[in-house]
């Protein structure tokens, strides 16, 4: 390999390794030590004593996780949302980012530039912008009750309702994305051949339009389940005490408790959770780069 | 695919984008109430934007914030591209997959995890090297730099699949030497992708709150956070007038860049295409 | 062909126009039962909007479309009677062979059973000797494959009309002659009707047995290829199939049985048979393909239909040479020569040369 090519690849290599790859074996490592009210706040894993290296492994963090059903309750909650809001996702951006496709190419550019407009805002301002929709005197309720529909406030804010909302309006573009990609890419003759042998419109969507936008919706989905099930400020803002989610647990454990041991031991559950779906998400990029 | 909308479509197109820009722009309809109460008009005023500019608290975050995403978005660019030709141009190499995951994992962690693990290493630095002795920018932005160059690498290396490689080769054949293929030839045709890398690294960072707050130190406070710490307080009109200058700063420089890669493509692929 | 029997597909005035650009003219065509008909001409010329309205993924904006006698201008393409063979072949990826091809058979009102798909879907792969490939999926199928994997499904439900766009455009050249024949023959055996269009009018000659020749979305010329190739009715037709050397004259003498005509390039006047439909004076053309001119090192003892020149290139091709003279008049024509003897080349560069022709070689082109 000549100098050139070496130092262009280890550059990005040794930065993302050092700043991705190796802080995770740090948090595994720190998983295993004991909370200590000290500077950094956990203890060694290794002591030198007697002319001996000792490992100690705790594996209380863990036991913890699985004692308080906090925990588990949080895991399965963030999940449980995460999966529905992914659904609704879904469903919301297929038909956007299908019309979108089937748009004359002169709009088609303008169309998805407007769908990707709100990402360029803030996040967190978008997400703050829903609490003065949905509390209890915010403008949906105040209009309903001048509409005169209802006369008490309907609870919005604080639900879990509103964390589906809020995922679904701060997620929608990373769907509606990879979904358009993969409607753009579809070979137009193939919906001709589906029509031309017979199939009516719908049957044509149902037998080769869905089928194969496959891959689009797994990447698309991907990418709003997994961040979705660690997010923090979406249930922070809007989903109050009542609702659960991991995020926001191992964002307490950490800031409000500083317990850095149980912060990392949770992290490493959820990251051990998120496997899968990462993997799949790669999967399909890796497919992307190669094509 | 195809050409034709039906009224369905557009009917559902339409509610979509109310559905995406009706919050906003209630937003910045109430960042001119003359009432403290973001629901409830009170009459027209501009006194939130004065008070938003006379919070110094609030523009020394804004500049720190700006700072740092400047230095990230630069930084994420030059790896990131660099990132994009290792995984486009380079072939087969040992740890090549490894690379690959590293590249499209940051796109989807979750940001407590990333912010945790950044924090813990370097934590773990100062106390066997020492450095970085203190956290602050300085943290903060290697963070950025990090999970920028992820979506950088993406931006950049789809652009570069569907650049010509027959280009490069030509330059090659000519007697160009890899780095001069690059800079003369690579580099300008990859440019739009290069801009666009940028203004999403330069955003993304401008944007994040979990991370920063995680591997910030004292002295270091980003906009997220200010802004973070006064709406757990409550509502505040003050925060609709930076959301409405936000607005405004991102529209105009995303419609900018737009404009200008629309213009750039228009001039270059008008060619007529396709058979009767 | 009786004259009563009614066409299998009749196109009268059909006109299609995209914004203010006119694709498809006033085209009026009727193709027999069993005819394959091929629709030829270059690229941008509206062959292929033509035969995307007959398949109904365009409507036309004028004009009507009817099949066995029934109006299906304005039929939606999944209820017409017709079936397509896509240039790309637009075989399903997601699906097997054997499940592409009975997808038109399972959209069917009447659906067959199962087995009775699976068995017309066996008889279909075994016409077009695919049987073996039944499972696989389309992208383990080479070029050749794909191509009767199409066929065979656009075949399945048994249309009216099968309409073939490009079908040899996606092989190569040494498969593509062979396909042609092969095509040919599955197509003939079921006894479809068969328009297809293409740009190549080698493959138009071969498959077809009736040509249109297209130019700028209006039909040139309807005919047989020979009646296309020997009796070409304008410059273009002339042009666009083989090689011609098209002659400006002038009319100057006419009769009933002959015409004479002048023309800068020749020292002598032009003749050709039979009275032209042109009074004296007018301007025509007059075409003379190369294989009908004959090339001679002695001055020829004619009155007409000769000149001379100097040979300029050769084009050496194997079985014989193209020959380019260059006249006096800078005009460069073009003949052939057989290579029947393999080591005397008797003509060769910047030679003196007589080409000349005989009265029934020539065609006149009006316009």
């Amino acid at each position: 390999m000549s100098w050139g090519r070496k130092s262009v690849i280890s550059v990005p290599y040794l930065w993302l390794t050092l700043f991705f790859l190796v802080p995770f074996v740090i948090v595994f490592k720190i998983s295993f030590s004991e909370m200590d009210y000290a500077i950094p706040p956990y203890t060694d894993l290794f002591t030198w004593a007697d002319e001996q290296l000792t490992l100690t492994l705790n594996l209380g963090n863990y036991a913890y996780l699985f004692t308080d059903d906090l925990y588990i309750r949080a895991y399965l909650s963030s999940i449980r949302i995460a999966a529905i809001a992914t659904i609704i996702c879904l469903f919301v951006a297929y038909p956007i980012a299908y019309v979108i496709a089937r748009a004359p190419s002169a709009t088609r550019n303008a169309l998805l530039m407007l769908v990707i407009l709100p990402s360029w805002t803030s996040f967190l301002i978008r997400i703050y912008a829903w609490v003065g929709i949905l509390k209890n005197n915010g403008l949906i309720n105040n209009f309903l009750m001048w509409l005169g529909i209802i006369d008490q406030p309907i609870a919005m804010l604080n639900t879990e309702f509103a964390v589906y909302v809020g995922i679904v309006y701060a997620y929608l573009p990373f769907m509606v994305l990879p979904l358009y990609t993969n409607l753009m890419k579809l070979d137009n003759s193939l919906l001709e051949a589906a029509s031309d042998l017979g199939a009516p419109p719908w049957k044509v969507f149902l037998t080769v339009t869905l089928p194969l936008s496959k891959a689009g919706m797994i990447a698309g989905s991907m990418l709003v389940f997994i961040p979705s099930v660690g997010e923090f400020i979406i249930p922070d803002m809007l989903g109050g005490a009542e609702t659960l989610m991991i995020g926001k647990v191992l964002w307490q454990e950490f800031f409000n408790n500083r317990d850095w041991p149980v912060a990392s031991a949770v992290a490493i559950v959820m990251l051990l959770l998120l496997l899968l779906p990462i993997t799949l998400f790669h999967r399909y990029q890796a497919r992307e780069l190669e094509n | 695919m195809g050409k034709k909308v039906s009224s369905l479509g557009k009917t559902y197109l339409t509610l979509g984008f109310i559905f995406l820009y009706l919050p906003i722009l209630i937003l910045i309809i109430f960042s001119f109430n003359e009432s403290k109460l973001v629901t409830v008009w009170g009459g027209f005023s501009t006194k939130w934007y004065g008070e938003l500019l006379n919070d110094k608290q609030m523009l020394g975050a804004a500049w720190m914030s700006f700072k740092i995403a400047f230095l990230a978005a630069s930084s994420a660019v030059v790896l990131g591209t660099m990132a994009s030709i290792v995984m486009v141009r380079m072939g087969k190499f040992k740890g090549k997959a490894a690379f690959a995951s590293m590249i499209t994992a940051p796109l989807v962690m979750p940001e407590v995890i990333t912010g945790l693990s950044l924090l813990l290493l370097f934590v773990a630095m100062a106390q066997t090297i020492g450095w970085p002795a203190g956290r602050g920018m300085l943290t903060i932005l290697i963070a950025h730099v990090t999970f920028c160059t992820a979506f950088v690498a993406v931006v950049v290396s789809s652009r570069l699949r569907e650049m010509d490689v027959s280009l490069e080769e030509a330059a090659r054949d000519l007697g160009a030497p890899p780095w001069k293929v690059f800079f003369l030839v690579t580099l300008p045709i990859i440019a739009p992708a290069l801009v666009s890398g940028w203004l999403l690294a330069f955003t993304l960072s401008l944007d994040d709150l979990v991370i920063a707050s995680f591997v910030s130190g004292p002295g270091s406070t980003t906009l997220p956070m200010v802004v973070y710490s006064s709406v757990r307080l409550g509502l505040s009109p003050k925060i609709n007038a930076l959301a409405t200058i936000i607005v405004l700063l991102a529209t105009t420089g995303v419609l900018t860049a737009w404009w200008l890669a629309r213009r750039v493509e228009t001039q270059s692929v008008n060619l007529p295409t396709g058979d009767s | 062909m009786t004259q009563d029997s009614q066409p299998m597909l009749e196109i009268r005035q059909v006109s299609k126009n995209f914004g203010g650009l006119t694709a498809v003219k006033e085209v009026n065509l009727s193709i027999n039962k069993g005819e394959i008909f091929a629709l030829l001409g270059g690229s941008g010329c509206g062959k292929t909007t033509l035969l995307r309205m007959l398949a109904g993924f365009e409507i036309p904006s004028a004009g009507a479309i009817f099949i066995d006698g029934e109006d299906i201008s304005q039929i939606p393409p999944h209820k017409r009677p017709v079936n397509m063979m896509f240039q790309s072949y637009a075989l399903f990826p997601h699906m097997s062979v054997a499940q592409n091809v009975a997808f038109g058979l399972k959209q069917e009102k009447n659906k067959l059973s199962k087995p009775e798909i699976a068995k017309k879907v066996l008889e279909l792969l075994t016409l077009v000797r695919m049987q073996d490939f039944a499972q696989r999926k389309p992208d383990q199928l080479s070029g050749g494959q794909r191509q009767r994997v199409a066929l065979a499904r656009s075949l399945a439900k048994k249309p009216k009309v099968l309409l073939l766009d490009e079908p040899m455009g996606a092989l190569d050249k040494k498969l593509r002659s062979q396909m042609q024949l092969e095509v040919v023959d599955i197509i003939e055996s079921v006894g479809v009707t068969c328009v297809m269009v293409t740009h190549d009018q080698e493959e138009a000659m071969t498959m077809a047995n009736r040509i249109s020749v297209m130019h700028d979305g209006e039909i040139m010329q309807v005919g047989t290829p020979s009646e296309i190739y020997e009796f070409p009715n304008s410059r273009h037709t002339a042009e666009f199939i083989g090689s011609v050397n098209i002659f400006d004259a002038t009319v100057t003498q006419l009769e009933a049985d002959y015409t004479r005509l002048s023309c800068a390039d020749l020292h002598v006047p032009i003749q050709v048979e039979a009275g032209v439909n042109a009074p004296l004076g007018s301007s025509l053309g007059i075409a003379v393909r190369p294989e009908k001119i004959t090339m001679s090192q002695v001055k020829p003892e004619l009155t007409d239909n000769w000149l001379t020149g100097m040979v300029e290139d050769i084009a050496y091709l194997g079985g014989h040479s193209v020959y380019y003279v260059k006249l006096a008049s800078g005009k460069r024509v073009m003949t052939i020569g057989t290579n029947n003897d393999r080591h005397e080349q008797k003509v060769t560069w910047e030679d003196t040369v007589y080409l000349y022709w005989s009265i029934t070689s020539a065609v006149v082109l009006y316009r």
